[in-house]
């Protein structure tokens, strides 16, 4: 008896289930695909636009920019979220890509190394391990330990790019998010890593590359180097339906600025 | 030989076999009370009634730990609902249909099997049949049912082991007042293995408590705040996974410690109410 | 009336026999699903390539897919995790099955199972924030995030499952045995190390197999302390374990790509590690029951 009641019950869960799929159908949602970088904006976005409308449902599913991008290709996603501009290849399949702000990678080192201040080639030289020791760049005697991203990060593909880098880093540690870059950086006096502006913490340093410091401005004007768009990816000839068009059209408004802003990027319009 | 007599050489490695001992037990009791001291202290300090009943906000940037709670408790009565028929039925066709002894140890060796094979795998084979061929998408769902896998061997081996207790007088009693297989097995044989199911699941809750390579891919690491049907088609973190994702992705300490100090607390209680239906049943059993 | 009846029974019998199958078929369909999306990128990158190539560097222009570094790092970081967890572990239990008081047996036994329940996640944020910069100052090396770190967290995880599973198998051993042995003039520690030990030994072979098979197969708690960079294996150098060098690219990595696929390439070769170790275990196992 107890069986046939748990068999039951299973089934009625499941039917549940299969009807909430059903209905989700009918409901008002915008499904956003793609980098981890973009997180904290698109969420804020997101979020923001949940509360001023109420009965649409904001879906966010950090994957990573590539993923991001095929995703809306194949037409699983409304908008896809890219942390690098997209490919010759890509928009030959047909998308279409809008900045909707711009990032800074800051080049980050602990609160107690003295050095202040980086020029890209040095960077570069430190993680190519040209450069193996502090004392060098003007710090303190002490082993550099290059902490960077794992590989198909958007961050470090930004980071490679600029600095001219690619494939020719030797990390000591590889991590797969910013936030534990950070915190390593933050436990390791000879440590030095890069991560998205928004997401750095007081726990570490952001040295100024080249005399220039990562801010609004800098950013905006294009003086700072490191740093890359953030992209909201869209099919090209198909119009988006109604409930993702308006979110799109949310997100570049006035009204939005303030909370990109606020998210630690740079608004691009 | 006389006790007490004992040679130099011998003492000395007797005291070196004690010294050796003593200093295992002692590496083992400090080890837990140096985790769970340090976990508490951390932790404690950073569990608020807020934490607990919010849910995370990227405009305010609060962190609410409501969504993961829920989750982990969806996810749990999820997979135990649907491992509990299937393990308990393969358990009952061992112990009383089963005659062909090539099957009975097929069946025995996959369930070996399956309970050796690391989380992550289980994480990637969940991800490719359930989220990506049976069209789960990262859901509460695809992580329940990939648990499911994993707790199947855990329950199945409890109740079977709690069928055997089952005199066989039991059996053969009902059978000759001429009930028929099925009938022994629902009204004699399932109501005596009530022991072996409970203990089974309660071993899979603390399993699936601490589970968090196989539910990374399979059930996400969303924090929304959502119905239990909602939920679980769409994706979520359980608290494993809010930690994983708070300490290494987002680098917030007194969330994770947090968090660690809550499944720590509720490991506890998970094992003492293991030790509780073991002693409980064993008396009912002694009666 | 009986005929409906006999329908009913063949079609329980029936019901139960499909439950009872579900395990087979799990194991095969997980079996299948990794040699199906394991095996295309190993033909493509050629089996000598894959297993023996020094080189992981899957994103540049020329990838390389050489797993040599994982298969080795793994072998190395279990070997040193039983070899830290086993003897502590094997003491414990033997002090915990023959000499403690039953109030002290019954507190370290349960100190023992919260061990074993915690989750590994909490292991590696414990690992992360004391052990590895513990290990730098220590060490006086430039960064903790090493393969010591993981083997020491490794360690500690394989740590209960030794305890319990050697407790079990010494407290196995009758009685009789060592009674004889105390009667011919043995100390009861001597007793305890040349009789019951001896007479265990099936019992606790199971349990140190049963710890490789979890330290090979952790993965989130190594992700945290080793580093993560695809290093042959040093002590003292960041490092990266076939677990985690599947957990670590698969979120981000795009779908259908050759990279994708040599990443399930690792996870079969993880399997058949674990599918050897099970060989292993069942093979004690039989013995203990013969024995």
């Amino acid at each position: 008896m107890k069986k046939i009641i748990s068999i039951l019950t299973v089934v009625v869960v499941f039917a549940c289930v299969l009807a909430g799929c059903s209905a989700n159908g009918n409901e008002k949602t915008v499904g956003t695909d793609g980098s981890t970088s973009m997180e904290k904006v698109i969420g804020a976005l997101g979020e923001a636009y949940e509360s001023d409308n109420s009965g649409v449902t904001f879906t966010y599913n950090p994957t990573g920019s590539g993923t991001g991008i095929t995703a809306v290709a194949e037409g699983r996603c409304d908008i896809g979220l890219s942390s690098r501009k997209l490919k010759d290849e890509e928009t030959a399949k047909g998308l279409k890509e809008t900045v909707l702000a711009y990032d800074g990678i800051a080049v980050i080192i602990n609160p107690s190394n003295p050095v202040a201040d980086i020029d890209i080639e040095t960077i570069a030289k430190i993680y190519k391990g040209e450069i193996t020791n502090w004392k060098d760049v003007g710090g303190n005697d002490g082993e550099i330990v290059p902490i960077g991203r794992e590989a198909n990060s958007g961050t470090r593909d930004g980071f490679e790019s600029i600095t001219g880098t690619e494939d020719i880093c030797k990390y000591r540690q590889e991590l797969s998010s910013t936030g534990d870059v950070i915190t390593t950086v933050a436990n390791n006096p000879n440590a030095i890593g890069y991560a998205s502006v928004a997401t750095v913490k007081d726990s570490v340093k952001a040295v100024t590359v080249n005399g220039i410091a990562p801010t609004e401005e800098t950013i905006k004007d294009g003086s700072y180097k490191i740093q890359r768009p953030f992209v909201l990816v869209t099919k090209d000839n198909t119009a988006l339906s109604e409930t993702p068009q308006k979110f799109y059209d949310f997100c570049l408004s006035e009204e939005a600025k303030g909370i990109i802003t606020k998210a630690g990027v740079v608004p691009a319009n | 030989m006389v006790i007490g007599k004992v040679s130099k050489k011998r003492k000395v490695n007797i005291g070196a076999m004690k010294a050796l001992m003593y200093a295992s037990v002692f590496v083992t009791c400090a080890l837990v009370v140096f985790l769970v001291g340090y976990i508490l202290v951390k932790g404690f300090p950073n569990i608020s009634w807020k934490l607990i009943s919010t849910k995370p906000s990227y405009l305010s940037g609060d962190i609410g730990i409501l969504p993961d709670i829920l989750n982990t408790l969806y996810i749990i009565l999820a997979t135990l609902l649907v491992v509990l028929p299937l393990s308990v039925g393969a358990a009952v066709y061992l112990t009383e249909y089963a005659k062909n002894q090539k099957i009975v140890s097929a069946i025995e060796y996959a369930a070996e099997t399956l309970s050796g094979i690391p989380s992550i795998i289980y994480g990637l084979v969940g991800m490719l049949f359930f989220c990506q061929f049976l069209n789960m998408k990262t859901s509460l769902l695809a992580g329940a049912m990939t648990l499911v896998i994993m707790n199947l061997p855990i329950v199945m081996r409890t109740t079977q082991e709690s069928l055997k207790t089952v005199p066989q007088s039991y059996r053969e009693g009902a059978f000759g007042l001429g009930a028929g297989k099925w009938r022994v097995i629902r009204t004699v044989v399932l109501p005596e293995c009530v022991d072996g199911v409970v203990t089974g699941c309660i071993l899979s809750v603390g399993r699936i408590l601490g589970e968090s390579a196989a539910l990374l891919f399979t059930a996400g690491f969303a924090h929304t705040l959502n119905g239990v049907l909602k939920a679980l088609t769409s994706s979520g973190a359980t608290l494993t996974v809010s930690l994983y994702v708070y300490a290494k992705e987002q680098g917030e300490f007194e969330v994770a410690f947090a968090i660690a100090a809550i499944l720590m607390i509720l490991t506890l209680i998970v094992n003492l109410f293991a030790d509780f239906a073991a002693w409980y049943f064993k008396r009912r059993k002694n009666i | 009336m009986k005929k409906k009846a006999k329908a009913i029974e063949s079609a329980v019998h029936g019901v139960f026999l499909i439950l009872g199958l579900i395990t087979v078929g799990a194991v095969l369909l997980i079996s299948i699903y990794l040699i199906i999306s394991g095996i295309p990128a190993i033909k493509e990158i050629g089996l000598t390539h894959f297993l023996f190539g020094k080189e992981w560097a899957a994103t540049e222009a020329e990838a390389k897919f050489g797993i040599l570094p994982f298969i080795l790092t793994s072998i190395y970081g279990t070997a040193g995790a039983v070899f830290i967890g086993t003897p502590i572990g094997f003491f414990t239990a033997v002090y915990l099955a023959k000499i403690a008081p039953p109030k002290l047996k019954h507190l370290v036994s349960s100190a023992v199972s919260l061990l074993a329940g915690i989750p590994s996640v909490v292991y590696g944020l414990v690992g992360m924030l004391v052990l590895v910069p513990a290990i730098r100052n220590i060490f006086h090396v430039a960064d903790g995030a090493s393969l010591l770190a993981a083997i020491i967290v490794l360690s500690v995880i394989v740590l209960p499952s030794i305890i319990k599973v050697s407790l079990t198998a010494l407290e196995a051993v009758p009685k009789e045995y060592e009674e004889g042995s105390l009667a011919l003039g043995s100390t009861s520690v001597e007793t305890y190390f040349r009789i019951s030990i001896p007479a265990a030994k099936n019992g606790i072979a199971t349990a140190i197999v049963l710890g490789v098979g979890r330290a090979i197969g952790e993965a989130m708690a190594v992700i945290m302390v080793s580093g993560n960079v695809a290093n042959m294996p040093n002590l003292f150098e960041s490092v990266r374990f076939l677990t985690t060098a599947v957990s670590s690219e698969m979120s981000y990595v795009s779908t259908g790509s050759l990279h994708q696929q040599a990443l399930f390439s690792i996870a079969l070769v993880l399997f058949l590690f674990i599918m050897l170790i099970n060989a292993t275990l069942n093979f004690f196992l039989k013995k203990k029951k013969e024995g």
